[in-house]
């Protein structure tokens, strides 16, 4: 006992002399030690509030606690499942058709030279410098009911116009397409980048055995490249459960009649938030976002460690 | 010494950049013009939605209601971008709520990133490896919308305030690690010499370190720049009068919704009314250009250093 408490005082004390010793660098780092501790840090205690009844006046910790009536709520309404439904969907399809569209791209972009290749990837990335605002805009002059584009030429090759805010089915087609179209120039450089990584001391030998470009790009490119996909994959699958709030918020122009299939957690969570003054159950459902998002991120990376231990991020 | 090492460091920065050279895996020129026309079509469907807003915008009212939304208008009109510069002070506020949150946000952005991934790049820093996990776990958890809003309104007070704009971007858990790898590869020598010579630590990292790592700075502050300058989501969530509205709020104002309010069988009269004060499609389309724009033009000159950044960050990132 007396034996331990010595030893204790003596972690201490030592722990004071190396304090000591990084007290410069540490001093140099604490603001952002602080910055982190109020602005990430301390909206977890929030978390408890997917368990109270919040109100304003009351605050955090004054408010009513309710146990899981918050979430009985939530689950009773169809939302939930919906919520679930649509934020996993989406990004499913995003992360498949993003992948397959962004290596095609890559691939087909190392069978060039020259100039050209700059022109295209240039070109390809303008979308994803434009914010979420203001893509909304470029959707809205196609989408538009009474003059939009996509009505015109619908009428054109004889198709009945369509009022696509109004209507469910088209939005599985259309978020999807526009994820791609502003993603595909960031995906697209990553896989090249990948590629160019590639020494090229194995084309050169596959060269002098005659092997056709094609045969190039089949066993050596993508085989090569394959623990990159897999990993970015994996990655992208532990954020599964994070939607892309201004994609799926300013596209649809946050109209109630496509909800069933343009809703997800974040756009809900937002709602419920500014417009409904609904906190509860927009506690509850972020709450779920939080924790199982967690779990899924760091699910991913247990499997890329034993993928690939150099690119797991921890 | 200085100049010395300031050499090294800056070639192994460059050599970071993405490999532009031509090797013998490339075939000749001619035989693809197939795949060229394929990247030429796929180049117009990206660029081709860009130029239609642009064309409504040019349309004048009437050509809109006749024909609809057209590629070529049937009658090039200025009137839309008249009106918008008729009273201009909406637009003129909202550039300047944007510059300012901007340039003030990417220079605090930029030196608070620098001082954190400073220490914890250092291997002789004893705290360097729980100080990069409390760094990096707030990239895997965090509270949400919901406890952050309430943070900010109810216990910090920052409701309808620049500071709304500005804080949550202060300090990327992604920047820091990106600085950190350029970081790793100042050479511990350098310091340690630094040391002998009798200088601190504070002093090492204003004199030495930040002059040497100009170039991730640069890229750095081009991250943030983009992130300050496209950032609609902060203001949806803080700012709610008219003061302190930037670019990408003033353009999400005049968009959502609008699509019910015109059209909705179920908007009431005072919806219908309420969308008849609205601007006339032709004016929010060049509402559009002008607040987006510039980013448009300045980003072609921008996008290769934004390249190198991201080849860089995302392979090890």
């Amino acid at each position: 006992m007396d034996k331990r408490k010595r030893g204790l005082s003596g972690i201490v004390s030592r722990e004071i002399v190396h304090l000591r010793k990084n007290r410069e660098l540490l001093i140099l780092a604490i603001p952002g030690i602080l910055y982190k501790l109020i602005i990430n840090y301390l909206p977890l205690i929030g978390l408890i509030l997917a368990f109270k009844y919040y109100r304003y006046d009351r605050g955090i910790f004054g408010s009513k606690w309710v146990g899981l009536d918050n979430f009985k709520f939530l689950f009773k309404s169809q939302d939930a499942y919906r919520l679930i439904r649509n934020t996993l969907g989406y990004n499913f399809v995003y992360i498949i058709l993003g992948t397959i569209v962004a290596l095609t791209f890559a691939l087909l972009l190392n069978e060039l030279t020259g100039r050209m290749i700059k022109v295209y990837q240039t070109t390809m990335f303008l979308p994803y410098f434009l914010s979420m605002a203001l893509i909304g805009f470029v959707t809205y002059a196609f989408l538009e009911s009474k003059s939009g584009y996509l009505n015109q030429i619908f009428v054109s090759i004889g198709l009945e116009p369509h009022k696509w805010f109004f209507e469910t089915k088209p939005w599985l087609f259309i978020l999807p397409i526009v994820a791609v179209w502003k993603g595909v120039g960031f995906s697209t450089l990553v896989y090249y980048a990948g590629i160019m990584g590639i020494s090229s001391e194995y084309y050169e030998a596959a060269k002098l055995d005659g092997a056709s470009r094609f045969q190039m790009m089949m066993r050596i490119t993508l085989p090569l490249l394959k623990p990159l996909i897999i990993i970015l994959f994996i990655l992208s699958l532990g954020n599964i459960f994070r939607g892309d709030f201004g994609l799926h918020y300013f596209v649809p122009n946050n109209v109630g009649l496509n909800f069933a299939t343009t809703d997800i957690i974040d756009t809900y969570v937002y709602r419920a938030l500014k417009l409904r003054n609904d906190i509860n159950s927009a506690a509850a459902v972020g709450f779920l976002q939080s924790v199982v998002g967690f779990v899924t991120v760091v699910g991913a990376n247990i499997i890329v460690r034993k993928v690939d231990k150099e690119n797991a991020m921890f | 010494m200085n100049t010395s090492t300031s050499q090294t460091t800056s070639n192994e920065v460059t050599e970071l950049r993405l490999p532009e050279n031509e090797s013998s895996r490339k075939p000749g020129q001619s035989s693809n013009w197939f795949i060229n026309l394929f990247f030429i079509l796929i180049c117009g469907f990206i660029v081709v939605p860009f130029v239609l807003v642009i064309a409504i915008s040019l349309s004048s009212e009437q050509s809109i209601t006749q024909n609809g939304f057209r590629f070529i208008p049937e009658q090039f009109s200025f009137e839309a971008y008249r009106i918008v510069f008729e009273v201009p002070r909406t637009i003129i506020r909202a550039y300047g709520v944007t510059i300012f949150i901007t340039v003030v946000g990417t220079v605090i952005s930029l030196l608070m990133t620098a001082l954190m991934a400073y220490p914890i790049s250092r291997k002789d820093f004893r705290y360097n490896r729980p100080l990069t996990f409390y760094v990096f776990f707030t990239m895997l958890f965090n509270g949400g919308m919901i406890p952050f809003y309430i943070l900010m309104t109810q216990y910090l007070h920052l409701n309808d305030t620049l500071a709304a704009l500005i804080i949550p971007l202060l300090l990327s858990p992604f920047n820091i690690l990106i600085m950190k790898g350029f970081l790793d590869k100042i050479s511990l020598e350098i310091i340690e010499s630094a040391k002998i010579d009798g200088a601190r630590e504070f002093r090492i990292f204003f004199r030495i370190i930040l002059p040497l790592s100009t170039p991730a700075l640069a890229t750095l502050g081009l991250f943030i720049a983009f992130a300050y300058w496209n950032d609609w989501y902060n203001a949806l969530l803080f700012i709610d009068s008219d003061k302190y509205v930037p670019l990408q709020l003033l353009l999400v104002r005049i968009i959502t919704k609008v699509e019910f309010l015109a059209n909705s069988p179920f908007a009431t009269a005072a919806d219908k009314l309420k969308y008849a004060s609205f601007p006339t499609m032709s004016v929010r389309m060049a509402m559009a250009i002008v607040a987006g724009g510039p980013m448009l033009f300045i980003f072609p000159f921008f996008q290769r250093y934004f390249v190198r950044g991201i080849s860089v960050g995302s392979l090890k990132g």
